[in-house]
């Protein structure tokens, strides 16, 4: 087993994975929670196939929190993060001071020293980023008011980490050890500027910070231009995991949280016209990466700790949980959010956060706290965490059925990005007009070109062109297509149409979809699909030729603008009849002939026939031949 | 139960506070179609064979449309023509509209005053719209007399909702039968015979 160990590790946690989320997911328990027992199960308590190298697994688990804040970064655009800074600052302030505070006098009340008791309310008072955003994105209440305002939290909790980690050595109890004492946790500083002078370290600090929004401002996009011409997908995906590590090692040598430094890159980006190609790249490994994460918590579970004293360990639960949520739903009451919103945002935060873990190991190399609280608060964390999907549950079906009011979809805030209602895959002579179109009538679309010298051109001339291959899933749902309401397809390809019409009628049947074709192979193509606004690219462009030509000739310019629209009509028609007849060749040969001397027949009979319908009313003749009509004119 | 139809045109309609409020009024009403012409034939294209077809399904016409310049909107004519056809509505041959009722909604932006004789527009609402009354004898239908909104322009909302909510019911009496048109044919509006009711 130790020659294939870490193929039998990956087995070990893939298969946990594998199995209970999908049994999870089934059982309506939410992904988080099929992996935290999947995590459980695997861990030292059950079956015991992993534990021990619990550390090592930590590490990648955690670089997918780091994912997951460099992909909330993306979504974010910093007038995004302005927008929010009175939830951020006002709601994330008060709730760790207030949370800290409370816990620390609690703290004091259990005979613990005032310092040690502060630190474990710092600690305490952070909420899991990972099991909330990931359970609210699957329950689709980012964009209501609970969600975003616990988002904002998350993220003021993710930021207080740096100044959590700077005052820590300030409640030592000991002597402070000296700087290379506190180089366990993976966010722990182990980097050169430890032995720089403090003024020192801030400069390397305010240049480290400076080097990513310089580099995501004027180097990514250039270098990513010439990794897209190569036109080799996995190189994009390598590039931008490269770019997420470089900066979490970055961040790491001047002792800051990485997941900060990835979220502010992230934002850095967010301008970015490869931002979506960035997205989706990382996507899948963020999704494995933090389900890694969520059953090493499981794993991490020390059910020794509990059995020691299970009556304390769950009065420390539900102490820690019950206190949260009172106080959030304070804040939620004072920030004058709706009772259902408060209900979302009081469940979703009364936990303990993942970085408690890196918090508490920190706190104990540098002496704040002690191994005697620590370990009984690990399995409190960990246990809060693992509840939280329940607690989700339990407001879902229980609580806000009873008390809630139906929330609203926080339309008018729009804090988190707009999403267009239309999306346009392929920028050309076609897509352009299309989204010129657009513009001009109010209606702002994301456009998505394969082309990455189209894609910068047009960027520079402000559009929201986005790079990438429209026929990919994953790409469609980075550019809102779960949220949008139709999809436009003009690319020149006809192949490619095809391919984006399957890949949305497939991933997003909500979607209409207006697509632009070559002949009629392809229209006939797309009507099987069940698409029904199907355009070929030149034949409106023909009929007005048609028509200019014959109004050119002297017809008058109202007969051939209704001639146009007949001829159209039964053209259209005819596309979708034989759609149905032409896998076989000659009968479609045949049919097509015929239908193409039946326009004709039809046309020359109006315009012989005076237009029928049009100009009975007008034509004496009618009149004349009806004698009980003139009878009737007569008497009168 | 009566089945009503009602022919609706308007050019403009996304900037009508009114029109928008009388349409959503009726939204669920049982037995009533809205055919919303300018959004059915943006092109003017009107199919004779399906507008007759959808004629000869209902019981009563109602053309709502703005009252501009003293007459209807281009499309609600050219439909006009080409549907109510010599042979098909008239005519000795012509009997489908034969005993329908039919009857104008208009919306005006002047107030109800200025349509008189000695008022700003010197005519009444119903000898302008003395043609739709006579095609609808043409047709051997019974001409309802105008249910007109006047003033649109300095109209306050709760007007507005007042009077879409009496839209709504004279389409609900009209539907279940609960008028006799002889007695309303000598009225200047209809909507005078929905105050009375109240």
């Amino acid at each position: 087993m130790h020659e294939g160990g870490f193929l039998f590790q990956a087995f070990v946690y893939l298969t946990a994975a594998v199995v209970s989320v999908p049994v999870a997911k089934k059982l309506g328990l939410g992904s988080v929670l099929g992996y935290l027992i999947a995590g459980v199960v695997i861990g030292p308590f059950v079956l015991g196939f992993v534990g021990e190298e619990g550390q090592d697994v930590m590490q990648f688990a955690e670089f997918g929190i780091i994912m997951m804040l460099f992909l909330i970064g993306l979504e974010l655009q910093p007038e995004m993060i302005w927008k929010l800074k009175r939830a951020i600052l006002g709601m994330g302030g008060v709730q760790v001071g207030v949370t800290a505070l409370l816990i620390g006098v609690a703290g004091v009340g259990f005979g613990l020293r005032w310092q040690t008791a502060l630190a474990l309310g710092l600690v305490l008072g952070l909420s899991s980023t990972a099991i909330v955003l990931q359970t609210l994105n699957e329950k689709g209440l980012m964009k209501t008011d609970g969600g975003q305002n616990s988002f904002s939290v998350l993220l003021f909790q993710d930021i207080a980490i740096i100044p959590i980690l700077a005052f820590f050595p300030l409640l030592a109890t000991g002597s402070p050890l000296d700087g290379s004492g506190h180089g366990d946790g993976p966010h722990a500083s182990t980097g050169w500027v430890d032995g720089l002078p403090i003024w020192g370290r801030t400069v390397a600090v305010l240049g480290v910070v400076a080097g990513i929004v310089l580099a995501g401002k004027y180097l990514v996009n250039p270098v990513f231009r010439l990794i897209a011409t190569t036109r080799l997908r996995e190189l994009v995906t390598a590039a931008a995991l490269l770019l997420v590590i470089a900066i979490t090692i970055l961040m790491a040598q001047v002792g800051l949280s990485p997941a900060l430094g990835a979220f502010l890159a992230g934002v850095v980006l967010a301008q970015s016209e490869y931002r979506h190609e960035l997205e989706t790249s990382i996507e899948p490994f963020k999704g494995l990466l933090l389900g890694l994460f969520f059953i090493s918590v499981g794993a991490s579970i020390d059910f020794q700790v509990i059995a020691a004293d299970p009556a304390l360990i769950i009065q420390l639960v539900l102490a820690l949980i019950v206190l949260k949520f009172l106080v959030l739903a304070a804040i939620g009451k004072a920030f004058r959010m709706s009772y259902d919103a408060i209900l979302l945002f009081a469940f979703a935060l009364a936990q303990g956060g993942e970085f408690a873990f890196v918090l508490f190991s920190f706190g104990l190399n540098n002496n704040v706290f002690e191994a005697s609280v620590v370990d009984p608060m690990i399995a409190v964390v960990a246990l809060s965490m693992a509840l939280t999907p329940l607690l989700f549950m339990v407001n879902e079906k229980l609580i806000r059925p009873r008390f809630g009011t139906k929330e609203r979809v926080a339309a008018e805030a729009g804090v988190i990005e707009e999403r267009s209602r239309v999306i346009i895959a392929g920028f050309g002579r076609v897509g352009s007009t299309v989204g010129r179109f657009m513009q001009a009538n109010d209606e702002e679309a994301t456009y998505l070109d394969i082309d990455p010298d189209n894609v910068d051109l047009l960027r520079k001339m402000g559009l929201k062109v986005f790079y990438g291959d429209a026929s990919r899933a994953d790409l469609l749902r980075t550019a809102g297509a779960s949220e949008a309401e139709l999809l436009v397809i003009a690319v020149d390809d006809p192949e490619k149409t095809i391919e984006i019409a399957r890949t949305a009628r497939k991933y997003f049947p909500h979607l209409d979809i207006v697509a632009r074709t070559g002949g009629l192979e392809d229209s006939c193509e797309l009507i099987d699909m069940g698409i029904t606004s199907i355009y070929r690219e030149t034949f409106d462009s023909a009929l007005r030729m048609g028509s200019e030509a014959l109004s050119t000739l002297g017809h008058r310019k109202y007969n051939v603008n209704r001639a146009m629209k007949t001829f159209r009509k039964h053209d259209e028609q005819h596309i979708r009849e034989l759609a149905a007849m032409r896998h076989d060749r000659k009968t479609l040969i045949r049919e097509t002939k015929q239908r193409i001397e039946d326009l004709e027949r039809l046309m020359l009979r109006e315009r012989d026939e005076l237009h029928r319908d049009k100009e009975l009313g007008w034509d004496a003749t009618g009149h004349m031949s009806d004698e009980g009509h003139m009878r009737d004119g007569k008497n009168r | 139960m009566r089945k009503i139809l009602i022919v609706f045109a308007h050019p403009a309609f996304e900037k009508s506070r009114v029109n928008r409020a009388l349409v959503g009024a009726l939204a669920d009403l049982d037995g009533v179609t809205l055919h919303d012409l300018y959004e059915r034939y943006p092109e003017m294209d009107v199919d004779v064979k399906a507008e007759q077809r959808l004629l000869e399904a209902n019981d009563i016409v109602i053309l709502q449309y703005p009252f501009f310049l003293y007459g209807m909107p281009a499309l609600l004519k050219e439909w006009m023509d080409l549907v109510l056809v010599h042979g098909w509505a008239f005519g000795s041959r012509g009997r489908a509209m034969r005993g329908k009722w039919f009857c104008p909604v208009i919306t005006t932006g002047g107030g109800r005053l200025s349509y008189a004789r000695e008022g700003f527009n010197r005519f009444s609402i119903r000898e302008l719209l003395a043609p739709l009354e006579q095609t609808a004898h043409l047709c051997g239908m019974r001409y309802l007399p105008p249910f007109a909104i006047h003033g649109t322009n300095v109209m306050k909302p709760d007007a507005v909702r007042e009077h879409a909510s009496r839209y709504r019911r004279m389409l609900k009496l009209l539907a279940d039968d609960a008028f006799d048109p002889a007695a309303l044919e000598k009225l200047d509006y209809l909507d005078d015979r929905m105050t009375e009711k109240q």
